[in-house]
Protein backbone atom coordinates (compact mmCIF):
# COMPACT_ATOMS: atom_id res chain seq x y z
CA UNK A 1 0.00 0.00 0.00
CA UNK A 2 1.45 3.65 -0.61
CA UNK A 3 1.39 5.65 2.09
CA UNK A 4 2.79 9.36 2.80
CA UNK A 5 5.56 11.58 3.58
CA UNK A 6 5.90 11.84 7.14
CA UNK A 7 3.77 9.24 8.05
CA UNK A 8 5.40 8.26 10.96
CA UNK A 9 5.70 11.06 12.72
CA UNK A 10 2.09 11.43 12.12
CA UNK A 11 1.21 7.93 13.48
CA UNK A 12 3.28 8.23 16.41
CA UNK A 13 1.42 11.41 17.18
CA UNK A 14 -1.63 10.16 16.89
CA UNK A 15 -1.09 6.99 19.02
CA UNK A 16 0.58 9.22 21.84
CA UNK A 17 -2.93 11.13 21.86
CA UNK A 18 -4.54 7.62 22.02
CA UNK A 19 -2.53 6.37 24.82
CA UNK A 20 -2.03 9.30 26.91
CA UNK A 21 -5.41 9.42 28.68
CA UNK A 22 -5.47 6.04 28.96
CA UNK A 23 -1.98 6.08 30.27
CA UNK A 24 -3.18 8.57 32.95
CA UNK A 25 -5.76 6.57 34.27
CA UNK A 26 -3.30 3.23 34.86
CA UNK A 27 -1.13 5.70 36.40
CA UNK A 28 -3.83 6.84 39.05
CA UNK A 29 -5.09 3.78 39.45
CA UNK A 30 -1.82 3.13 41.60
CA UNK A 31 -1.41 6.27 43.24
CA UNK A 32 -2.53 6.13 47.13
CA UNK A 33 -5.28 9.35 47.37
CA UNK A 34 -2.99 11.39 49.43
CA UNK A 35 -1.00 11.28 46.44
CA UNK A 36 -2.95 12.05 43.65
CA UNK A 37 -4.96 15.16 45.50
CA UNK A 38 -1.23 16.58 47.08
CA UNK A 39 1.28 16.66 44.20
CA UNK A 40 1.48 16.38 40.45
CA UNK A 41 3.55 13.26 39.54
CA UNK A 42 3.98 11.66 36.38
CA UNK A 43 4.23 7.86 37.20
CA UNK A 44 3.42 6.56 41.17
CA UNK A 45 6.12 7.35 43.50
CA UNK A 46 4.68 5.48 46.45
CA UNK A 47 2.65 2.40 43.96
CA UNK A 48 0.28 0.82 45.73
CA UNK A 49 -2.61 -2.14 45.15
CA UNK A 50 -4.70 -0.73 47.92
CA UNK A 51 -7.31 0.21 44.77
CA UNK A 52 -7.17 -2.84 43.12
CA UNK A 53 -7.28 -4.91 46.29
CA UNK A 54 -10.43 -3.17 47.39
CA UNK A 55 -12.81 -3.73 44.32
CA UNK A 56 -11.74 -7.29 44.32
CA UNK A 57 -12.61 -8.33 47.86
CA UNK A 58 -15.95 -5.94 48.46
CA UNK A 59 -18.65 -7.81 46.92
CA UNK A 60 -20.69 -4.49 45.55
CA UNK A 61 -17.97 -3.33 43.28
CA UNK A 62 -16.63 -7.26 41.36
CA UNK A 63 -20.64 -8.54 41.41
CA UNK A 64 -20.63 -5.20 38.97
CA UNK A 65 -18.59 -6.97 36.61
CA UNK A 66 -19.86 -10.50 37.03
CA UNK A 67 -23.61 -8.49 36.73
CA UNK A 68 -21.91 -7.07 33.68
CA UNK A 69 -20.57 -9.86 31.59
CA UNK A 70 -23.51 -12.07 32.39
CA UNK A 71 -25.89 -9.81 30.24
CA UNK A 72 -23.48 -9.18 27.79
CA UNK A 73 -22.64 -12.89 26.83
CA UNK A 74 -26.64 -13.57 27.07
CA UNK A 75 -26.74 -10.72 24.80
CA UNK A 76 -24.42 -12.15 22.32
CA UNK A 77 -25.58 -15.66 22.40
CA UNK A 78 -28.94 -14.63 21.51
CA UNK A 79 -28.00 -11.79 19.04
CA UNK A 80 -25.42 -14.23 16.94
CA UNK A 81 -27.84 -17.29 17.19
CA UNK A 82 -31.23 -15.40 16.03
CA UNK A 83 -29.20 -13.41 13.78
CA UNK A 84 -27.49 -16.20 11.55
CA UNK A 85 -31.01 -17.42 9.97
CA UNK A 86 -31.98 -14.18 8.99
CA UNK A 87 -28.28 -13.31 7.26
CA UNK A 88 -28.59 -16.50 5.21
CA UNK A 89 -32.09 -15.43 4.31
CA UNK A 90 -31.54 -11.68 3.23
CA UNK A 91 -28.10 -12.98 1.44
CA UNK A 92 -30.02 -15.80 -0.80
CA UNK A 93 -33.43 -15.39 -1.30
CA UNK A 94 -36.09 -12.19 -2.36
CA UNK A 95 -39.44 -12.12 -0.43
CA UNK A 96 -42.10 -10.27 0.11
CA UNK A 97 -41.48 -7.20 2.28
CA UNK A 98 -37.92 -8.08 2.50
CA UNK A 99 -35.94 -4.64 1.63
CA UNK A 100 -38.42 -3.06 4.14
CA UNK A 101 -37.52 -5.29 6.91
CA UNK A 102 -33.72 -4.65 6.17
CA UNK A 103 -34.52 -1.16 6.92
CA UNK A 104 -36.50 -1.22 9.17
CA UNK A 105 -34.10 -3.03 11.05
CA UNK A 106 -31.26 -1.06 10.12
CA UNK A 107 -33.32 2.06 11.60
CA UNK A 108 -33.11 0.40 15.00
CA UNK A 109 -29.82 0.10 15.14
CA UNK A 110 -29.62 4.05 14.65
CA UNK A 111 -32.70 4.43 17.05
CA UNK A 112 -31.57 6.37 20.01
CA UNK A 113 -31.27 4.92 23.01
CA UNK A 114 -32.54 7.70 24.98
CA UNK A 115 -36.08 6.84 23.69
CA UNK A 116 -36.26 3.63 24.54
CA UNK A 117 -35.14 4.36 28.47
CA UNK A 118 -38.53 4.83 30.06
CA UNK A 119 -40.83 2.25 28.05
CA UNK A 120 -37.92 -0.16 28.50
CA UNK A 121 -38.01 0.57 32.33
CA UNK A 122 -42.48 -0.04 32.31
CA UNK A 123 -41.93 -2.68 30.10
CA UNK A 124 -39.19 -4.95 31.76
CA UNK A 125 -40.90 -4.15 35.39
CA UNK A 126 -44.61 -4.97 33.73
CA UNK A 127 -42.79 -8.29 32.68
CA UNK A 128 -40.99 -9.08 35.73
CA UNK A 129 -37.61 -8.99 34.02
CA UNK A 130 -36.73 -5.87 35.48
CA UNK A 131 -33.26 -6.09 37.62
CA UNK A 132 -32.42 -9.36 35.82
CA UNK A 133 -29.22 -9.42 33.57
CA UNK A 134 -32.31 -10.61 30.94
CA UNK A 135 -33.79 -7.37 31.02
CA UNK A 136 -30.61 -5.89 29.59
CA UNK A 137 -29.63 -8.40 27.44
CA UNK A 138 -33.04 -8.38 25.63
CA UNK A 139 -33.15 -4.55 25.67
CA UNK A 140 -29.29 -4.70 23.39
CA UNK A 141 -30.89 -6.83 21.54
CA UNK A 142 -32.56 -3.70 20.08
CA UNK A 143 -29.40 -2.60 18.20
CA UNK A 144 -27.54 -5.69 18.38
CA UNK A 145 -29.48 -8.24 16.39
CA UNK A 146 -29.37 -5.41 13.55
CA UNK A 147 -25.93 -4.64 13.31
CA UNK A 148 -25.51 -8.64 13.95
CA UNK A 149 -27.93 -9.42 10.63
CA UNK A 150 -25.98 -6.62 9.12
CA UNK A 151 -21.98 -7.87 9.14
CA UNK A 152 -23.18 -11.84 9.21
CA UNK A 153 -25.29 -10.90 5.61
CA UNK A 154 -22.21 -9.40 4.25
CA UNK A 155 -20.01 -12.37 4.88
CA UNK A 156 -23.01 -14.98 4.13
CA UNK A 157 -22.99 -13.23 0.63
CA UNK A 158 -18.79 -14.03 0.59
CA UNK A 159 -20.20 -17.60 0.52
CA UNK A 160 -20.50 -19.08 -3.36
CA UNK A 161 -24.26 -20.01 -4.14
CA UNK A 162 -22.54 -23.39 -5.56
CA UNK A 163 -21.46 -24.15 -2.06
CA UNK A 164 -25.07 -24.32 -0.70
CA UNK A 165 -26.62 -26.34 -3.99
CA UNK A 166 -23.85 -28.78 -4.15
CA UNK A 167 -24.72 -29.64 -0.58
CA UNK A 168 -28.33 -29.93 -1.28
CA UNK A 169 -27.63 -32.45 -4.08
CA UNK A 170 -25.73 -34.47 -1.64
CA UNK A 171 -28.57 -34.69 0.45
CA UNK A 172 -27.99 -32.63 2.81
CA UNK A 173 -30.75 -31.21 5.12
CA UNK A 174 -31.33 -27.35 5.70
CA UNK A 175 -30.23 -27.65 9.34
CA UNK A 176 -27.20 -29.80 8.49
CA UNK A 177 -26.09 -27.52 5.75
CA UNK A 178 -26.18 -24.79 7.76
CA UNK A 179 -24.65 -26.35 10.66
CA UNK A 180 -21.92 -28.65 9.23
CA UNK A 181 -21.02 -26.37 6.06
CA UNK A 182 -22.59 -22.90 6.25
CA UNK A 183 -21.10 -22.39 9.53
CA UNK A 184 -17.88 -23.06 9.76
CA UNK A 185 -17.31 -21.53 6.56
CA UNK A 186 -18.36 -17.97 7.94
CA UNK A 187 -16.39 -18.96 11.40
CA UNK A 188 -14.40 -15.66 10.88
CA UNK A 189 -17.70 -13.19 10.44
CA UNK A 190 -19.33 -14.81 13.26
CA UNK A 191 -16.52 -13.83 15.31
CA UNK A 192 -16.27 -10.48 14.15
CA UNK A 193 -19.45 -10.19 14.96
CA UNK A 194 -19.86 -11.37 18.07
CA UNK A 195 -16.91 -9.54 18.80
CA UNK A 196 -19.12 -6.81 17.72
CA UNK A 197 -22.04 -7.40 20.24
CA UNK A 198 -20.08 -7.64 22.64
CA UNK A 199 -18.45 -4.07 22.53
CA UNK A 200 -21.55 -2.48 22.15
CA UNK A 201 -23.68 -4.29 24.93
CA UNK A 202 -20.01 -3.92 26.64
CA UNK A 203 -19.72 -0.58 26.39
CA UNK A 204 -23.53 0.65 27.03
CA UNK A 205 -24.43 2.37 29.81
CA UNK A 206 -27.99 4.07 29.59
CA UNK A 207 -29.80 1.15 29.10
CA UNK A 208 -28.20 -0.76 31.27
CA UNK A 209 -28.22 1.36 34.56
CA UNK A 210 -32.12 2.41 33.81
CA UNK A 211 -33.24 -1.18 33.55
CA UNK A 212 -31.18 -2.44 37.13
CA UNK A 213 -31.25 -1.31 40.11
CA UNK A 214 -29.86 -4.02 42.85
CA UNK A 215 -29.14 -7.41 42.26
CA UNK A 216 -28.27 -7.04 38.55
CA UNK A 217 -26.36 -3.49 38.66
CA UNK A 218 -23.80 -3.03 36.32
CA UNK A 219 -20.26 -2.11 36.86
CA UNK A 220 -20.76 1.11 35.20
CA UNK A 221 -23.22 1.99 37.41
CA UNK A 222 -21.63 1.49 39.95
CA UNK A 223 -18.95 3.45 38.93
CA UNK A 224 -21.14 6.59 38.70
CA UNK A 225 -22.88 5.65 42.18
CA UNK A 226 -19.73 5.52 43.96
CA UNK A 227 -18.31 8.49 43.03
CA UNK A 228 -21.11 10.89 44.24
CA UNK A 229 -22.16 8.86 47.59
CA UNK A 230 -18.18 8.64 48.76
CA UNK A 231 -16.93 12.25 47.18
CA UNK A 232 -13.54 12.13 45.55
CA UNK A 233 -11.72 8.39 45.94
CA UNK A 234 -10.20 9.36 42.54
CA UNK A 235 -8.03 6.15 43.02
CA UNK A 236 -10.23 3.60 43.61
CA UNK A 237 -12.50 4.86 39.95
CA UNK A 238 -9.43 5.20 37.71
CA UNK A 239 -8.44 1.22 39.12
CA UNK A 240 -12.46 0.31 38.42
CA UNK A 241 -11.74 2.43 35.02
CA UNK A 242 -8.81 -0.03 33.82
CA UNK A 243 -10.37 -3.06 34.74
CA UNK A 244 -13.26 -2.26 32.47
CA UNK A 245 -10.82 -1.59 29.60
CA UNK A 246 -9.17 -5.15 30.04
CA UNK A 247 -12.10 -7.18 28.49
CA UNK A 248 -11.98 -5.31 25.50
CA UNK A 249 -8.29 -5.43 25.05
CA UNK A 250 -8.63 -9.13 25.46
CA UNK A 251 -11.12 -9.48 22.72
CA UNK A 252 -9.51 -6.63 20.28
CA UNK A 253 -6.12 -9.58 20.65
CA UNK A 254 -8.48 -12.24 18.91
CA UNK A 255 -9.61 -10.25 16.22
CA UNK A 256 -7.24 -8.04 15.34
CA UNK A 257 -6.95 -9.23 11.60
CA UNK A 258 -10.69 -9.15 11.13
CA UNK A 259 -11.13 -5.50 13.12
CA UNK A 260 -10.51 -3.38 9.76
CA UNK A 261 -12.75 -5.38 7.98
CA UNK A 262 -15.76 -5.82 10.82
CA UNK A 263 -15.80 -2.12 11.05
CA UNK A 264 -17.17 -1.91 7.72
CA UNK A 265 -19.85 -4.05 8.41
CA UNK A 266 -18.16 -6.59 6.46
CA UNK A 267 -18.87 -4.63 3.04
CA UNK A 268 -15.32 -3.65 2.16
CA UNK B 1 -27.33 -10.09 -5.44
CA UNK B 2 -28.90 -10.29 -9.18
CA UNK B 3 -29.23 -14.00 -8.65
CA UNK B 4 -31.41 -14.28 -5.38
CA UNK B 5 -34.41 -16.62 -5.83
CA UNK B 6 -37.87 -15.96 -4.76
CA UNK B 7 -38.53 -17.78 -1.80
CA UNK B 8 -41.56 -16.81 0.82
CA UNK B 9 -40.13 -19.27 2.95
CA UNK B 10 -37.00 -17.58 3.48
CA UNK B 11 -39.69 -15.73 6.10
CA UNK B 12 -39.16 -18.52 8.71
CA UNK B 13 -35.39 -17.65 8.74
CA UNK B 14 -36.29 -14.23 9.43
CA UNK B 15 -39.27 -14.48 11.60
CA UNK B 16 -37.33 -15.11 15.15
CA UNK B 17 -35.27 -11.62 14.42
CA UNK B 18 -38.63 -10.04 13.41
CA UNK B 19 -40.25 -10.93 16.25
CA UNK B 20 -37.42 -10.37 19.38
CA UNK B 21 -36.36 -6.60 17.24
CA UNK B 22 -40.33 -6.22 17.37
CA UNK B 23 -40.12 -7.04 21.07
CA UNK B 24 -37.47 -4.83 21.91
CA UNK B 25 -39.11 -1.87 19.52
CA UNK B 26 -42.79 -2.06 18.63
CA UNK B 27 -43.58 -2.14 22.16
CA UNK B 28 -42.06 0.11 23.84
CA UNK B 29 -42.52 2.83 20.66
CA UNK B 30 -46.23 2.20 21.26
CA UNK B 31 -46.31 2.66 24.67
CA UNK B 32 -44.19 6.17 23.76
CA UNK B 33 -47.48 7.18 21.26
CA UNK B 34 -49.64 6.26 24.02
CA UNK B 35 -47.80 8.66 26.36
CA UNK B 36 -47.29 11.51 23.53
CA UNK B 37 -51.11 12.48 23.24
CA UNK B 38 -52.19 11.86 26.76
CA UNK B 39 -51.70 14.15 30.11
CA UNK B 40 -52.12 12.94 33.60
CA UNK B 41 -52.38 14.10 37.11
CA UNK B 42 -50.70 11.66 38.86
CA UNK B 43 -51.76 8.37 40.23
CA UNK B 44 -51.92 6.87 36.52
CA UNK B 45 -55.03 8.55 35.47
CA UNK B 46 -54.48 9.68 32.26
CA UNK B 47 -56.85 11.85 29.67
CA UNK B 48 -56.53 12.32 26.01
CA UNK B 49 -54.43 15.56 25.29
CA UNK B 50 -54.26 15.49 21.56
CA UNK B 51 -51.43 16.80 19.53
CA UNK B 52 -50.66 19.20 22.60
CA UNK B 53 -47.66 17.93 23.18
CA UNK B 54 -46.41 18.09 20.04
CA UNK B 55 -47.76 21.92 19.45
CA UNK B 56 -45.41 23.17 22.70
CA UNK B 57 -42.38 20.79 21.18
CA UNK B 58 -42.58 22.43 18.08
CA UNK B 59 -43.27 26.38 19.22
CA UNK B 60 -40.00 27.69 19.84
CA UNK B 61 -41.76 30.07 22.32
CA UNK B 62 -43.02 27.58 25.01
CA UNK B 63 -40.24 26.26 27.63
CA UNK B 64 -40.39 22.75 26.30
CA UNK B 65 -39.51 23.66 22.50
CA UNK B 66 -37.12 26.66 23.35
CA UNK B 67 -35.33 23.66 25.66
CA UNK B 68 -35.83 21.47 22.09
CA UNK B 69 -34.45 24.07 19.32
CA UNK B 70 -31.45 24.84 21.70
CA UNK B 71 -30.77 21.08 22.14
CA UNK B 72 -31.37 20.55 18.85
CA UNK B 73 -28.71 22.97 17.23
CA UNK B 74 -26.26 22.51 19.76
CA UNK B 75 -26.42 18.57 18.49
CA UNK B 76 -26.19 19.22 15.03
CA UNK B 77 -23.26 21.73 15.85
CA UNK B 78 -21.97 19.23 17.62
CA UNK B 79 -22.06 16.58 15.26
CA UNK B 80 -20.63 19.36 12.23
CA UNK B 81 -17.64 19.67 14.12
CA UNK B 82 -16.25 16.30 15.32
CA UNK B 83 -17.14 15.22 11.12
CA UNK B 84 -15.18 17.97 9.93
CA UNK B 85 -12.20 17.13 12.36
CA UNK B 86 -12.76 12.98 12.62
CA UNK B 87 -13.33 11.95 8.58
CA UNK B 88 -10.43 13.83 7.47
CA UNK B 89 -7.96 12.87 10.35
CA UNK B 90 -8.76 9.76 9.98
CA UNK B 91 -8.59 9.30 6.72
CA UNK B 92 -4.65 10.59 7.16
CA UNK B 93 -4.31 8.17 9.75
CA UNK B 94 -5.05 5.07 7.42
CA UNK B 95 -2.71 6.80 4.80
CA UNK B 96 -0.16 6.49 8.08
CA UNK B 97 -0.47 3.13 8.78
CA UNK B 98 2.42 1.26 8.42
CA UNK B 99 2.24 -1.94 5.22
CA UNK B 100 2.73 -4.98 6.94
CA UNK B 101 4.08 -7.22 9.51
CA UNK B 102 3.65 -6.80 13.72
CA UNK B 103 3.56 -3.19 13.48
CA UNK B 104 0.23 -3.09 11.72
CA UNK B 105 -1.70 -5.97 14.65
CA UNK B 106 0.21 -3.29 17.31
CA UNK B 107 -1.34 -0.43 15.62
CA UNK B 108 -4.93 -1.51 14.76
CA UNK B 109 -5.08 -3.17 18.78
CA UNK B 110 -3.94 0.64 19.58
CA UNK B 111 -6.64 2.01 17.52
CA UNK B 112 -9.35 -0.05 18.39
CA UNK B 113 -8.77 0.16 22.54
CA UNK B 114 -11.05 3.06 23.01
CA UNK B 115 -13.95 2.08 20.80
CA UNK B 116 -13.59 -0.56 23.34
CA UNK B 117 -13.91 1.38 26.56
CA UNK B 118 -17.15 1.86 27.94
CA UNK B 119 -18.53 5.11 27.59
CA UNK B 120 -18.94 6.21 30.78
CA UNK B 121 -15.18 5.58 31.18
CA UNK B 122 -14.44 6.90 28.57
CA UNK B 123 -16.34 10.52 30.60
CA UNK B 124 -14.39 9.32 34.31
CA UNK B 125 -11.16 9.49 31.55
CA UNK B 126 -11.30 12.83 30.20
CA UNK B 127 -12.78 14.29 33.88
CA UNK B 128 -9.58 12.92 35.47
CA UNK B 129 -7.53 14.21 32.71
CA UNK B 130 -8.90 17.41 32.32
CA UNK B 131 -9.49 18.44 35.70
CA UNK B 132 -6.68 21.42 36.70
CA UNK B 133 -6.09 19.84 40.24
CA UNK B 134 -4.80 16.16 39.22
CA UNK B 135 -5.21 15.76 35.67
CA UNK B 136 -2.45 16.25 32.99
CA UNK B 137 -3.90 18.04 30.38
CA UNK B 138 -5.70 20.44 32.48
CA UNK B 139 -2.51 20.45 34.93
CA UNK B 140 0.05 21.56 32.13
CA UNK B 141 -2.42 23.88 30.45
CA UNK B 142 -3.10 26.15 33.89
CA UNK B 143 1.12 25.70 34.11
CA UNK B 144 1.19 27.33 30.85
CA UNK B 145 -0.96 29.91 31.53
CA UNK B 146 -4.31 29.21 29.59
CA UNK B 147 -6.88 29.22 32.26
CA UNK B 148 -8.68 26.02 31.56
CA UNK B 149 -11.57 24.44 32.95
CA UNK B 150 -14.20 22.55 31.90
CA UNK B 151 -16.34 22.99 35.09
CA UNK B 152 -17.11 26.91 34.53
CA UNK B 153 -15.99 27.79 31.01
CA UNK B 154 -18.61 26.69 28.10
CA UNK B 155 -15.12 27.24 25.51
CA UNK B 156 -13.33 24.98 27.66
CA UNK B 157 -16.14 22.36 28.10
CA UNK B 158 -17.36 22.45 24.61
CA UNK B 159 -13.39 22.06 23.76
CA UNK B 160 -13.30 18.86 25.84
CA UNK B 161 -16.29 17.20 24.59
CA UNK B 162 -15.07 17.67 21.00
CA UNK B 163 -11.53 16.30 21.97
CA UNK B 164 -13.28 13.45 23.74
CA UNK B 165 -14.97 12.26 20.87
CA UNK B 166 -12.13 12.92 17.98
CA UNK B 167 -9.84 10.93 21.20
CA UNK B 168 -12.68 8.17 21.33
CA UNK B 169 -14.13 7.77 17.71
CA UNK B 170 -11.55 8.63 14.81
CA UNK B 171 -10.19 5.28 15.03
CA UNK B 172 -13.43 4.07 13.64
CA UNK B 173 -13.08 6.47 10.62
CA UNK B 174 -9.64 5.38 10.34
CA UNK B 175 -10.14 1.37 10.43
CA UNK B 176 -12.87 1.72 7.85
CA UNK B 177 -10.61 3.89 5.66
CA UNK B 178 -7.92 1.36 6.19
CA UNK B 179 -10.04 -1.51 5.55
CA UNK B 180 -10.92 0.23 2.22
CA UNK B 181 -7.14 1.11 1.09
CA UNK B 182 -6.53 -2.62 2.10
CA UNK B 183 -8.76 -3.85 -0.69
CA UNK B 184 -7.01 -1.90 -3.75
CA UNK B 185 -4.84 -4.45 -5.69
CA UNK B 186 -1.18 -3.74 -6.15
CA UNK B 187 -1.90 -3.91 -10.03
CA UNK B 188 -3.17 -0.63 -9.82
CA UNK B 189 -0.63 1.33 -7.85
CA UNK B 190 2.06 -0.19 -10.44
CA UNK B 191 0.15 1.05 -12.92
CA UNK B 192 0.19 4.68 -11.41
CA UNK B 193 4.19 3.98 -11.22
CA UNK B 194 4.77 3.11 -15.11
CA UNK B 195 2.37 6.46 -15.43
CA UNK B 196 4.73 8.70 -13.19
CA UNK B 197 1.63 9.85 -11.26
CA UNK B 198 2.02 12.20 -8.10
CA UNK B 199 1.39 11.04 -4.44
CA UNK B 200 -1.53 13.75 -5.21
CA UNK B 201 -3.07 11.47 -8.04
CA UNK B 202 -2.51 8.48 -6.84
CA UNK B 203 -4.52 9.84 -3.67
CA UNK B 204 -7.18 11.17 -6.19
CA UNK B 205 -7.53 9.17 -8.72
CA UNK B 206 -7.18 5.91 -7.04
CA UNK B 207 -7.42 5.81 -3.17
CA UNK B 208 -10.30 8.07 -2.85
CA UNK B 209 -12.71 6.48 -5.24
CA UNK B 210 -11.70 3.08 -3.15
CA UNK B 211 -12.83 5.02 0.20
CA UNK B 212 -15.93 6.32 -1.16
CA UNK B 213 -18.18 3.47 0.21
CA UNK B 214 -16.38 3.31 3.28
CA UNK B 215 -16.62 6.92 3.60
CA UNK B 216 -20.13 7.18 3.69
CA UNK B 217 -20.56 4.38 6.39
CA UNK B 218 -18.13 5.78 8.32
CA UNK B 219 -19.72 9.68 8.04
CA UNK B 220 -23.36 8.26 8.48
CA UNK B 221 -22.36 5.82 11.34
CA UNK B 222 -20.98 8.71 13.08
CA UNK B 223 -23.44 10.97 12.36
CA UNK B 224 -25.72 8.90 14.24
CA UNK B 225 -23.94 8.08 17.41
CA UNK B 226 -22.68 12.04 17.72
CA UNK B 227 -26.39 12.90 17.17
CA UNK B 228 -27.41 10.48 20.17
CA UNK B 229 -24.59 10.91 22.15
CA UNK B 230 -25.36 10.72 25.50
CA UNK B 231 -23.20 9.00 28.26
CA UNK B 232 -19.48 10.89 27.47
CA UNK B 233 -20.73 14.77 27.55
CA UNK B 234 -23.62 13.83 30.47
CA UNK B 235 -20.46 11.97 32.92
CA UNK B 236 -17.77 15.02 32.15
CA UNK B 237 -19.87 18.20 31.84
CA UNK B 238 -23.30 16.70 33.22
CA UNK B 239 -24.85 18.92 30.43
CA UNK B 240 -23.16 22.10 31.48
CA UNK B 241 -21.88 24.64 32.74
CA UNK B 242 -25.93 25.67 32.82
CA UNK B 243 -27.00 24.46 29.86
CA UNK B 244 -24.22 24.36 26.81
CA UNK B 245 -23.64 21.23 26.33
CA UNK B 246 -26.86 19.67 26.75
CA UNK B 247 -27.71 17.39 23.62
CA UNK B 248 -30.70 16.00 22.95
CA UNK B 249 -30.49 12.57 24.39
CA UNK B 250 -29.45 14.68 28.23
CA UNK B 251 -32.77 16.69 27.66
CA UNK B 252 -34.26 13.61 26.95
CA UNK B 253 -33.83 11.70 29.69
CA UNK B 254 -34.11 14.92 32.30
CA UNK B 255 -37.63 15.21 30.89
CA UNK B 256 -38.33 11.47 31.02
CA UNK B 257 -36.32 10.16 34.30
CA UNK B 258 -36.25 13.16 36.06
CA UNK B 259 -39.00 15.07 35.91
CA UNK B 260 -40.62 12.66 34.78
CA UNK B 261 -42.94 14.58 32.69
CA UNK B 262 -44.13 11.45 30.34
CA UNK B 263 -46.02 13.30 27.87
CA UNK B 264 -43.58 16.07 26.91
CA UNK B 265 -40.74 13.74 26.77
CA UNK B 266 -42.88 10.75 24.63
CA UNK B 267 -43.12 13.17 22.22
CA UNK B 268 -40.13 14.83 22.29
CA UNK B 269 -38.99 10.79 21.75
CA UNK B 270 -41.00 10.70 18.25
CA UNK B 271 -39.77 13.71 16.86
CA UNK B 272 -36.69 12.88 17.79
CA UNK B 273 -36.85 9.13 16.32
CA UNK B 274 -38.32 10.77 13.06
CA UNK B 275 -35.17 13.03 12.54
CA UNK B 276 -33.03 10.03 12.64
CA UNK B 277 -35.05 8.00 10.56
CA UNK B 278 -35.46 10.46 7.44
CA UNK B 279 -31.06 10.32 7.95
CA UNK B 280 -31.38 6.84 8.02
CA UNK B 281 -33.71 6.55 4.79
CA UNK B 282 -31.17 8.81 3.05
CA UNK B 283 -28.18 6.60 4.18
CA UNK B 284 -30.03 3.52 3.23
CA UNK B 285 -31.30 4.45 -0.27
CA UNK B 286 -27.49 5.74 -0.69
CA UNK B 287 -25.91 2.62 0.20
CA UNK B 288 -28.56 0.29 -1.97
CA UNK B 289 -27.54 2.65 -4.76
CA UNK B 290 -23.94 2.07 -4.53
CA UNK B 291 -24.25 -1.52 -4.17
CA UNK B 292 -26.20 -1.89 -7.27
CA UNK B 293 -22.33 -0.41 -8.94
CA UNK B 294 -20.70 -2.80 -6.80
CA UNK B 295 -22.65 -6.06 -7.37
CA UNK B 296 -19.73 -7.69 -9.18
CA UNK B 297 -17.41 -6.60 -6.63
CA UNK B 298 -19.82 -7.78 -3.55
CA UNK B 299 -20.18 -10.97 -4.93
CA UNK B 300 -15.95 -11.25 -4.30
CA UNK B 301 -16.72 -10.03 -1.08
Amino acid sequence: MHTIPGRRIILLLFLVFLLLPIYWLVNMSFKTNGEIVSTMTLWPHQPTLENYTRIFTDESWYSGYINSLKYVIINTILSISFALPAAYAFSRYRFLGDKHLFFWLLSNRMAPPAVFALPFFNLYSAIGLFDTPWAVALAHCLFNVPLAVWILEGFVSGVPREIDETAFLDGYSFPKFFVKILVPLIASGIGVAAFFCFMFSWVELLLARTLTSVNAKPISAVMTRTVSASGMDWGLLAAAGVLTIIPGALVIWFVRNYIARGFALGRV
Amino acid sequence: MMDKTVNQKAWFLVLPVFLIVAFSAVLPLMTVVNYSVQDTFGNNQFFWNGVGWFKELLDPSSDLGGRFYASLLRNLAFSAIILAIEVPLGILVALSMPRDGWRVAACLVILALPLLIPWNVVGTIWQIFGRPDIGLLGYTLNHMGIDYNYVSNEFDAWATVIVMDVWHWTSLVALLCYAGLKSIPDAYYQAAQIDGASRWAVFRAIQLPKLNRVLLIGVLLRFMDSFMIYTEPFVVTGGGPGNSTTFVSIELVKIALGQFDLGKAAALSLVYNIIVLIVCWIFYTVMTNAGVDHTKREGAV
